[in-house]
């Protein structure tokens, strides 16, 4: 049995990509959990490029970056349906839209949460919108009318979008506003709905509940009043 | 087997080490292709086509499919023609090591600034990259002189096509970049990466570059003064 310990925290998008796809590998791991705002000797030692989490740490070895983590766990673990296409246009499209959610999806959710006015609220709402629906798009060019980005099975680019789908359940209760929203992007909406609920994935989404206490906790100064 | 000129298409200019960076990535492998130049300061019609979300270069078209970005477009033509040299490592864990310092270069900001204490600073944090890089090659080479090993490889193309860049801020910044003392295996890198047979004629001489440069300063300057 090969030695898998992942480096990481239940609220961050990034580790829960990794836990994806180890799930959907059926792979055993020890969860190493970093306490928010500290980093151990460990994730020094093991990341002393960027310190972050997710690291995964195979044999004694490091393999830093969500993305690329995914990546290794697909050619390491060849058995059960691929991560990634096998044709190499598709491979290409789902790393073309994983690396347009990492740079205009992600920085767009940091920047609502630290917005103070409602008219900068708003000019970023209008932009995860816009970003939602080219992704709504990407959807249904990737999935050609099947249950996900990746066709039949869960894939990388389901893996990519679907570490943020905790939050953006949260960003709804924070803030009132639905992100995935039937009128706008309705095909992603279903696409939410399968994730959530596929076996392998449905225990690693972090729960609406987990994700409020800790926002409460690190990110606010007071709890946010009830709507 | 070598895809025919028609088949192919790149979109793309001469002094983008991103489009640079798919230009060596075809010559490794040897394939014919026609290069459609995107005049600066313009985008064609063909662009905006291939690429609506990013309107960049550079664009791959393979038969009518584009493939954007250049680091993936790399590893499309490595995935798709396989005759030939491999460009990512076959080995998994080093293939994570040459997408990890690749996503690195592209995060990190390898350009310096005006003002002497900016400059400074600049210089110091490409400095630290430049030591970082040093020892990934130390042990992604294993000795040898490429991070590919014997043979250009994933991270040699995304760092080097870099390369012009970097020695054209060396003169107009009056800064070394590349030290003998510091960094000698980037330095033997440099030289071995230049002068092979899939990057010679691709990546502009460094004087044009620093002309280029000039050029779009003065271009930005008189455009911030009306």
């Amino acid at each position: 049995m090969a030695s898998l310990k992942l480096i990481g925290a239940r609220p961050s998008p990034y580790v829960n990509r990794v836990q994806f796809a180890l799930n959907l590998k059926s792979l055993d791991y020890e969860f190493l959990v970093e306490k928010f705002g500290t980093k151990s000797e460990l994730l020094l030692k093991s990341n002393p490029v960027h310190k972050k989490i997710p690291v995964l740490i195979h044999d004694d070895k490091p393999i830093c970056e969500s993305l690329i983590i995914v990546e290794y766990i697909d050619e390491i673990w060849t058995s059960g349906p691929p991560l990634l296409p096998s044709d190499p246009y598709d491979r290409a499209l789902a790393r073309f839209w994983a690396a347009y959610i990492d740079d205009k999806w992600a920085p767009l959710l940091r920047e609502l949460r630290t917005a103070q006015e409602e008219e900068e609220k708003k000019r970023v709402l209008d932009q995860m919108f816009q970003v939602l629906i080219q992704l709504e798009g990407a959807y249904r060019q990737c999935s050609k009318g099947k249950a996900f980005f990746g066709g039949d099975n869960v894939g990388y680019l389901d893996i990519a979008l679907g570490g943020f789908l905790g939050w953006m359940k949260v960003a709804e209760k924070l803030i009132g506003v639905r992100l995935l929203d039937e009128a706008k992007t309705p095909a992603l909406v279903g696409w939410a709905e399968r994730f959530c609920s596929h076996d392998a994935l449905k225990d690693a989404v972090p729960t609406a509940e987990e994700l409020l206490e800790f926002a409460q906790k690190h990110f606010m100064a007071k709890p946010p009043t009830p709507n | 087997m070598a895809g025919a000129s028609s088949d192919l298409k790149l979109l793309g200019a001469g002094p983008s080490p991103y489009v640079n960076r798919v230009q060596i990535a075809l010559n490794l492998k040897a394939i014919n292709y026609e290069f459609l130049e995107e005049k600066f300061g313009s985008k064609s019609e063909l662009l905006l086509k291939s690429n609506p979300v990013h309107k960049k270069i550079p664009v791959l078209i393979h038969g009518d499919k584009p493939i954007c970005e250049s680091l993936i477009i790399v590893q499309y033509i490595d995935e798709v023609w396989t005759s030939g040299p491999s460009i990512l490592p076959s080995d998994p864990y080093d293939r994570a090591l040459h997408r990890f310092w690749a996503a690195y270069i592209d995060d990190k900001d390898l350009r310096t600034a005006e003002g002497e204490k900016a400059k400074q600073l600049a210089v110091e944090r490409i400095a630290e990259g430049m030591a970082l890089l040093e020892d990934a090659l130390g042990k992604c080479g294993k000795g040898k002189p490429f991070f590919g090993g014997d043979n250009v490889g994933y991270l040699d193309i995304a760092f080097g096509s870099s390369l012009g860049w970097l020695r054209a801020t060396e003169k107009l910044a009056g800064v070394t970049l590349f030290n003998e003392a510091k960094t000698p295996g980037l330095v033997a890198w440099a030289d071995a990466f230049s002068s092979h047979e899939a990057v010679k004629g691709v990546i502009p001489e460094t004087d044009k570059l620093v002309e280029l440069a000039k050029m779009f300063k003065a271009r930005a300057q008189s455009q911030s003064a009306n």
